[in-house]
């Protein structure tokens, strides 16, 4: 059966017909041509293809594209800004030198986008634990903690300055 | 200098806004979907397929089986092609196959509108089976009277080799020196790049189009012209970015089924959507191999014979045939070649296994298991310091191998093990941890490793570069040498850069290789792309350079002797500035007297090998009555001559440690024994290891110059996942005084051997 899907992807209201039984990977690669949401194993346990739903890092391919009615998706194509350059976290993981084949990077990077939107510190130790629903084996997650580490600490420090500015 | 310079890679930015396109990402308008059916034995035959059923499934387009395919043989390793009939690979393999030899052995498909139909119409296909004993270890496939896996190799033995050095037998037998014997076995792991390894084809202008997820774009375009039977011309083999390789991409996977199921279909584009389970099953995964070793050592704890017998378990087909255990032999040998003698016997053997096939290091991580463990045991029998056995034992500055002739042109293993020692602050450690009590333990462990750098004797080397001038003075690199994630693409540009003169930012390099226009060149694997490939894009920007200079020439006749200088045209003794790149450029292409298209192609045929080496040093913490092991701090250090960029080496380092750790702990494809069916083959149950599962990881360097590198630099693709197992089993050694001989250090495996050692 078909059904039409209306929420809101990459700040931009979405009208599409889907399928009930499609993930919500399917439906952003196949039908809205977001092919950053990556299928590592489809059945939720590599996280290539975490984007947000309402601002919550989800796995798309066990999430079914009928149930983001209404709501507000993000995916990695939607973080530039309006100039084009990167996001900090993007920033952070090609400085860091944190992606090498990249499959694993866009979700890992959506999960980052989580982490640094709650706005508080975290460990190391706290970090590993919140990104480690992706597998990546290319980086041995060294470089990667680099990245979403500085891309907390500089979203602190920018919070922070704002406090003080007030 | 553009070599040596921590150039940010130059696909990082496309990878993190998702640009990047990846196999799966580049087909647009209507595809067919392929779904096979793969057999519910281990070993046996087809009798029958009934398909009835599932072709008459609307949606079903077409369903092929055993009976139909095609029966010609065909090899799969991503070897180049030998000339001599007499080395080339083991052809046993068909796109579909009546005689079953794995679980899951592939013996029919469908082609469907969608992939829904196509699984639906998987179920609707009846199959009757004839089947055999299953056999997953190589003990049970070399019973007298077990039922051969190919009827070319009646006693299931793919082969058996025997190489003597020296006169081992004299001092094993020799009563003044000391003698000591180890057992040691390695297990079953997959690659697990997280990019399953998809392709699609369609028919374009009569000849097929591939486009996959390989590291061996020119090698997949042969093996599909041997499966169909085609000329090799007849097929376009396409390699956009892809998801991690780790060598099984370093072979011929569904290419050919892809491709002669876009003729079934009259052209029409079919995509091979591989599963993740299907990835574990049906596509190649590391060796298991079991050692049995011999060594006599002086009393001055100097090896002076060893002899090593490996048994490789081969699974259901040949891959790479006898070749990984061949250089697992090799490499137990050539780490510490023996004052007198060695002595190796190797054994290739067909099983019901999931054919294993190359994974990063090709045999060398199994046998550097095997001997780290070695000398780690005689040490500690002997009351040595297993650092002081291994320097007094390590391969020398000149050593060539008596069988092949590859030679030590540079090494700097001994200031890597000082490096490392440093580290781990090994002295104080060792002797902290000496006499420890209770649950829980720490210890310090150590492994090195040596590598050789490509394939030459064994194998032919060769690579082509192309450099193609821009307008705007900038260039275009063409390779045929392949980004698998490892960040060739960029120190590839960094070397053109290096030999035109020119800095990096003008150097663009076309990543996709597409073999009608690609360069030849076979591929990544072997850790040789920055040494063969480097060579040929030295030699393509030296040639280049001389052909820009030369028009230079012509532009200023004038001027003395040129030069070419970060992308100017400069006077050769003051350095003084006469012309740009750019300025260059456009008399080239648009001058009325004479217009050139700058370009300089190159191959360069490779006749040298060099080894690279490194070690690592670990400390764990042993919590004996659970069995756990946790890596407190862990650090490699590796001598891969010099680093053409220092960052992306580092996370080459970074990602190989994090194999070895999984390789040490965790990792290992169980099997029921009864069925032989694969039993954790996914990534929730196959435990690679997550971020929590890390420690912090240190890579560092010792940078020699390497005399026969293209620019003093030598292997560190595989190398970095080498030493890290046995360092760890090192390490639980020395906590515990237990020597763990099996590979993976599991919970359930340290709690049966603490059992045995006492210590529960
Ligand atoms: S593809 Fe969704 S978790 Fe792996
Ligand atoms: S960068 Fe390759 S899987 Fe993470």
């Amino acid at each position: 059966m078909m059904e039409i899907l209306r929420c809101t992807v990459n700040g931009r209201p979405v009208e599409v017909g889907i399928d009930q039984r499609e993930s919500l990977a399917d439906v952003l690669r196949e039908r809205l041509g977001l092919t950053s949401v990556k299928k590592g194993c489809e059945v939720g346990e590599c996280g290539a293809c975490t984007v947000l739903v309402d601002g919550t890092a989800i796995d798309s391919c066990i999430y079914l594209g009928v149930w983001a009615q209404g709501k507000t998706i993000l995916t990695v194509e939607g973080l530039q800004n309006e100039n084009g350059e990167l996001s900090p976290i993007q920033q952070a993981f090609v400085e860091e030198a944190a992606v090498q084949c990249g499959f694993c990077t866009p979700g890992i990077i959506m999960s980052a986008v989580e982490i640094v939107g709650s706005g508080k510190r975290y460990t190391r130790e706290e970090l590993r634990k919140l990104i480690s629903g992706h597998l990546c084996r290319c980086t041995g997650y060294q470089n990667i903690l680099n990245a979403v580490e500085r891309a907390v600490n500089e979203a602190h420090k920018f919070v922070g300055r704002e406090e003080q500015e007030q | 200098m553009e070599v040596g310079r921590a150039y940010t890679r130059v696909d990082a930015a496309d990878k993190v806004t998702g640009r990047a396109r990846y196999t799966d990402d580049l087909h647009d308008g209507p595809m067919l979907v392929a779904k096979i059916l793969h057999s519910t034995i281990a070993n046996g035959w087809v009798k029958s397929i009934d398909t009835a059923a599932a072709r008459a499934l609307p949606g079903v387009v077409k369903v092929l089986t055993c009976f139909d395919a095609p029966q010609i043989q065909y090899p799969t390793p991503g070897h180049p092609w030998s000339t001599d009939p007499g080395h080339q690979d083991v052809a046993d393999r068909l796109l579909l196959t009546r005689r079953v030899r794995i679980y899951g052995d592939d013996i029919a498909v469908v082609v469907a509108e969608d992939e829904v139909t196509a699984r639906r119409a998987l179920k609707l296909i009846r199959v009757e089976y004839e089947s055999c004993p299953v056999m997953l270890e190589p003990e049970q496939a070399m019973e007298p009277g077990a039922v051969p896996i190919h009827e070319e190799h009646p006693d299931n033995i793919l082969k058996r080799t025997e190489t003597v050095v020296g006169q081992p037998d004299e001092a094993l037998s020799d009563p003044a020196l000391l003698h000591f014997e180890g057992h040691y076995q390695t297990q079953q792991v997959q690659h697990c790049h997280i990019e399953n390894p998809i392709s699609y084809a369609y028919m374009e202008h009569g000849r097929i189009t591939v486009v996959t997820s390989t590291q061996i774009p020119h090698i997949v375009r042969r093996v599909i012209g041997q499966a169909l039977g085609i000329g090799w011309g007849q097929i376009r083999v396409i390699k956009p970015y892809i998801g991690g390789g780790f060598g099984n991409k370093q072979e011929v996977l569904y290419e050919p089924l892809n491709a002669w199921l876009t003729t079934q279909v009259g052209g029409r584009c079919v995509k091979l959507d591989v599963s993740r389970e299907e990835t574990f099953q049906n596509t190649r995964s590391r060796h298991p191999i079991r050692f049995d070793i011999k060594a006599a050592v002086s009393s001055q704890g100097r090896i002076m014979a060893r002899e090593c017998v490996a048994i490789s378990n081969q699974g259901g087909y040949a891959s790479h045939g006898h070749a990984i255990v061949a250089n697992a032999v090799n490499g137990f040998r050539q780490t510490y070649p023996d004052a007198v003698g060695h002595r190796s016997v190797a054994y290739t053997v067909y099983t019901n296994r999931p054919a294993p096939g190359a994974m990063r290091g090709y045999g060398i991580p199994q046998c550097d298991f095997a001997g780290e463990c070695l000398m780690e045991d005689i040490a500690r029998e002997m009351n040595w310091d297993p650092y002081q056995f291994r320097l007094k034992n390590i391969m020398p500055l000149g050593y060539v191998d008596p069988t092949n002739g590859i030679t030590c042109y540079s090494t700097a293993l001994a200031r890597c093990m000082e490096k490392g020692r440093d580290f781990i602050r090994w002295d104080e450690l060792r002797a902290k941890y000496q006499n420890q009590t209770g649950p829980v333990r720490r210890g310090v462990g150590m492994a090195v490793f040596s590598y050789k750098t490509g394939v030459y004797p064994i194998s032919l080397e060769t690579a082509s570069a192309r450099i193609v001038l821009n307008q705007d003075g900038t260039v275009q690199l063409q390779l045929g040498a392949t980004e698998i994630g490892q960040g060739g693409d960029t120190v590839f540009c960094q070397m053109a850069a290096q030999a035109i003169g020119l800095p990096t930012e003008r150097v663009n390099i076309v990543s996709t290789q597409d073999t009608d226009t690609a360069p030849f060149d076979t591929g990544a694997y072997a850790s040789r792309q920055t040494y063969v490939t480097g060579k040929a894009i030295k030699k393509a920007g030296e040639l280049f350079r001389e052909k820009v200079l030369s028009y230079a020439r012509e532009m200023l006749p004038q001027a003395g002797e040129l030069d070419l200088r970060a992308g100017e045209i400069v006077d050769g003794g003051s350095g003084e500035s006469l012309l740009t790149l750019e300025e260059l450029a456009m008399e080239a292409f648009y001058s009325l007297e004479h217009s050139v298209h700058i370009t300089a192609e190159v191959t360069n045929h490779c006749k040298e090998n060099t080894f690279a080496f490194g070690c690592c040093f670990a400390e764990v913490e042993v919590d004996i009555p659970v069995g756990k092991v946790k890596v407190l701090r862990i650090v490699n250090v590796h001598d891969s001559g010099r680093l053409i960029n220092p960052k992306l080496a580092e996370a080459q380092v970074h990602g190989g440690m994090s194999m070895g750790i999984g390789y040490a702990l965790s990792e290992e494809m169980k099997f029921d024994p009864a069925t032989g069916r694969l039993l954790n083959g996914n990534l929730l149950d196959y435990k690679l290891p997550t971020a929590m599962d890390h420690p912090e990881l240190t890579a560092l360097f010792v940078e020699d110059e390497d005399p026969s590198g293209p620019f003093g630099n030598k292997a560190l693709g595989e190398p970095p996942a080498i030493p890290v197992a046995p360092a760890i089993r090192n390490a639980v050694l020395h906590a515990t005084g237990v020597a763990v001989n099996t590979l993976p250090l599991s919970p359930q495996r340290l709690v049966e051997e603490f059992r045995k050692g006492g210590l529960i």
